[in-house]
């Protein structure tokens, strides 16, 4: 379930979603998906696996629907993400460690 | 007595647990009410809330406010102090007898998760279903009974904001088995990925059976969202609200200050006048009453900015003002994280260095704290308006702005432009740019809660006034003692103040504060400044009141207007833009720090760029004529 961020050819463990997954941080205004996996940072990312725990703390757990909400001045980040009940705010640097299949294609 | 039935008397210790915005802390005001302490966990400055209750059977017990936490595994400050007084790791705290998990009935799927993550502990736990009228709004419908029973745990529901709940809430308190308490401090360490995806398996199957709901609606959030966290619109409304604000604590507290200031006034003479003329009524009307007037005249804008404060960040607010803020201080090594502490830091900076505890990014959160004494407090206001109302012309410039206000206005932008450097170089040279964590969850907006406004406000009052009764009164009096011994030869020639010890000590600093064009005067005050910004002012008062022996109907004002340059006056004014003179700001950077370190740094840069800025102010201004 744990994918590491050096790995080139990632083997869905789901065969029912064969596109390859997006990052979150790469979804756009309005548009939902759902989480399929979290990756781990490389270790040269600057922060460790305490991030990734903290996203699946919070809900970005497989299966769980998101949705970006709102993005900041300049329409870059940080993003506004749904995920459950809840709303976060996260940097891209933190949603591109959530990776997720395109449900809709939004406003 | 016996020492058993002694045991069963001793009030239960009964510990609130949630995540942040679940309304804990408005359920915390309603079990407590005003019977509530506050101080810190020892070492720390995180906030330690306690408050005693009894039930309606007359039993007692002390219920402890932790600090809201995402989960066990610490991820600030905040939720370390949770997790270590769990685990009994605090060795002033002991280990709560029973946990009150507050949860937001419409957001259980977030909540549940620390529940059940918290419950492998072993302590006694009962869950409080927190806004469950909100819940019932929204058509989520809870089995309380079926949670309580997959959950091995009571279930109450409540209304953080309603009695009937919170009586319900104290009644179960009754029923728990306390005899469960466990001799020895439970185990915990970090979870695996896998354990934290499994524990949300858990979640999603008790809310399949117990939840049934239209799928938590959240449409009316979300339309006031798409206006306020607008990329563009919702910059507009957050510089109006921010404009509204200063507006406020500017004009509407002016009546209250003026009531205050006439109040001391009036004291004072009537005191004066039932005393014989002597050291102690000099100490009294000069030294006491004066001082201290001069100081809680600035209670109202204090409860004003507070009010406005406390107010955003109840409704949900101030964490949207944090999102669209992120990158402009991402630009300078920060995240939108450190709006918040920064924002309550134009009030005082002591809560806001207390508020940087949220922020989890240790060189974020450090920086924030040096910068934060940047923000233009109130304590400088008197400063301010002493000076501009003496030195500006009250002229309109453009038809449109008031010379008086803009200069006022330039004053708060140097603070926060050089806040904004400073961040910038300590984040260049101290780490890197990059990487720096926002996460912050951006709660559903609600309607801010008179009563927790009002208790919040309460808290804010009593900080300042214990400082005002303390470090401040102390201060007053060992300036008053300064400057009237001893006291000056019959013959003397030349004003009393000059032969006293604050007169030494004014001209003995004066040669290092000469380049600005400080006299000894301004150099006397700026020593009990330290205690506190505003005594500055007070001690102005003191210095020419005592030296001059002059008729105290003379305002201030009048009186530095007659002996002091312009170029003197815009150099005080860009000193106090930086001047590190707070005490207990400084006091409160080494307790957050734990070292001796931070504040004296703080303390190093700004006087660096106070005299600096002053310096340059007073040098460029008398070359331009206005010495």
């Amino acid at each position: 379930m744990w994918s590491a961020a050096s790995e080139v050819d990632k083997t869905p463990l789901d065969v029912a979603h064969p596109a390859p997954p997006l990052p979150l941080s790469q979804l756009k205004l309005g548009q939902r998906a759902r989480v399929r996996e979290l990756r781990l940072p490389s270790p040269s990312h600057g922060h460790g696996e305490q991030l990734v725990l903290r996203l699946l703390e919070i809900g970005f757990v497989p299966g769980e629907a998101v949705r970006v909400m709102a993005l900041g001045p300049g329409g870059r980040e940080p993003l506004a993400v749904r995920v459950g009940g809840t709303m976060f705010a996260l940097r891209r640097h933190e949603a591109e460690h959530v990776l997720v299949d395109l449900l809709d294609e939004g406003q | 007595m016996t020492a058993a039935t002694a045991a069963l008397d001793a009030p239960r210790r009964v510990a609130l647990l949630g995540n942040p915005n679940c309304g804990k802390t408005a359920l915390f005001n309603l079990l407590t009410g005003s019977r509530q302490k506050v101080a810190n966990y020892a070492g720390v400055t995180v906030e330690r809330k306690e408050g005693r209750v009894a039930s309606p059977s007359g039993r007692s017990y002390r219920v402890l406010d932790l600090p809201g936490a995402y989960s066990l595994n610490a991820d600030s400050a905040d939720e370390a102090v949770t997790r270590d007084v769990l685990l009994g790791r605090l060795s002033d705290e002991e280990r709560p007898e029973l946990l009150i998990c507050v949860t937001d009935a419409t957001n259980l799927r977030l909540n549940l998760r620390l529940v059940l993550e918290v419950r492998q502990l072993g302590i006694p736990m009962l869950l409080a279903l927190n806004m469950s009228d909100l819940a019932e709004r929204r058509g989520i419908r809870v089995d309380t009974h079926k949670l309580s029973e997959l959950l091995g745990m009571p279930v109450v529901s409540t209304v953080g904001i309603a009695r009937h709940g919170a009586d319900r809430l104290l009644a179960s308190l009754d029923e728990i088995d306390y005899a469960a308490v466990a001799e020895h401090a439970p185990e915990w360490k970090t979870p695996s990925l896998d354990q934290v995806t499994q524990t949300h398996r858990q979640v999603r199957e008790i809310l399949e059976q117990v939840v049934a709901s239209g799928e938590g609606e959240r449409r009316w959030d979300e339309s006031i969202d798409r206006v306020v966290m607008h990329p563009l619109l919702g910059l507009v409304i957050l510089a109006a609200v921010l404009l509204l604000m200063f507006q406020a604590v500017f004009s509407w507290a002016g009546l209250p200050m003026d009531a205050i200031d006439a109040a001391t006034g009036w004291v004072g003479v009537q005191v004066g006048g039932m005393m014989s003329e002597g050291p102690l009524r000099s100490l009294l009307v000069d030294g006491i009453i004066a001082g201290v007037g001069g100081v809680i005249i600035f209670l109202p804008q204090i409860v004003i900015l507070f009010a406005f404060i406390l107010a955003l960040e109840d409704s949900g607010y101030l964490p949207r003002a944090a999102f669209l803020l992120d990158r402009f201080m991402g630009k300078v090594g920060l995240s939108g994280r450190s709006f918040i502490p920064l924002l309550s830091s134009f009030a005082c900076a002591i809560p806001g260095i207390m508020a940087t505890r949220v922020i989890s990014n240790t060189r974020d959160r450090l920086t924030t704290i040096l910068i934060a004494p940047l923000m233009t407090c109130s304590a400088r206001l008197p400063v301010y308006a002493l000076l501009i109302a003496a030195f500006i012309p009250e002229q309109s410039v453009a038809g449109v702005f008031n010379l008086q206000g803009l200069v006022l206005f330039g004053l708060y932008l140097s603070g926060i432009v050089s806040a904004m450097a400073v961040a910038w170089v300590m984040q260049r040279f101290g780490g890197s740019l990059a990487h720096h964590p926002l996460m912050m969850e951006l709660p559903t907006w609600r309607l801010p809660n008179l009563r927790n406004l009002l208790l919040g406000l309460l808290e804010r009052v009593k900080i300042f006034l214990r400082r005002v009764g303390g470090i401040i009164l102390a201060m007053m009096i060992v300036l008053w003692a300064l400057s009237s011994y001893p006291a000056a030869p019959i013959d003397a020639i030349g004003p009393a103040i000059d032969h006293s010890y604050a007169g030494m000590i004014g001209h003995l600093i004066q040669p290092l504060f000469a380049p600005l064009g400080f006299s000894w005067e301004i150099c006397v005050a700026l020593v009990p400044g330290l205690a506190a910004r505003e005594v500055a002012v007070g001690a102005l008062a003191t210095v020419y009141a005592v030296s001059g022996g002059a008729d105290e109907a003379a305002a201030l004002g009048t009186i530095v207007a007659q002996q002091w340059s312009l170029a003197t006056a815009l150099a005080l004014l860009a000193w106090y833009v930086f001047a590190p003179q707070c005490l207990p700001t400084l006091a409160v950077i080494k307790r957050e720090t734990q070292s001796w370190r931070y504040p004296l740094l703080a303390a190093g840069y700004l006087f660096g760029l106070a005299w600096l800025a002053a310096f340059f102010t007073y040098q460029i201004a008398v070359a331009l004529g206005a010495g």
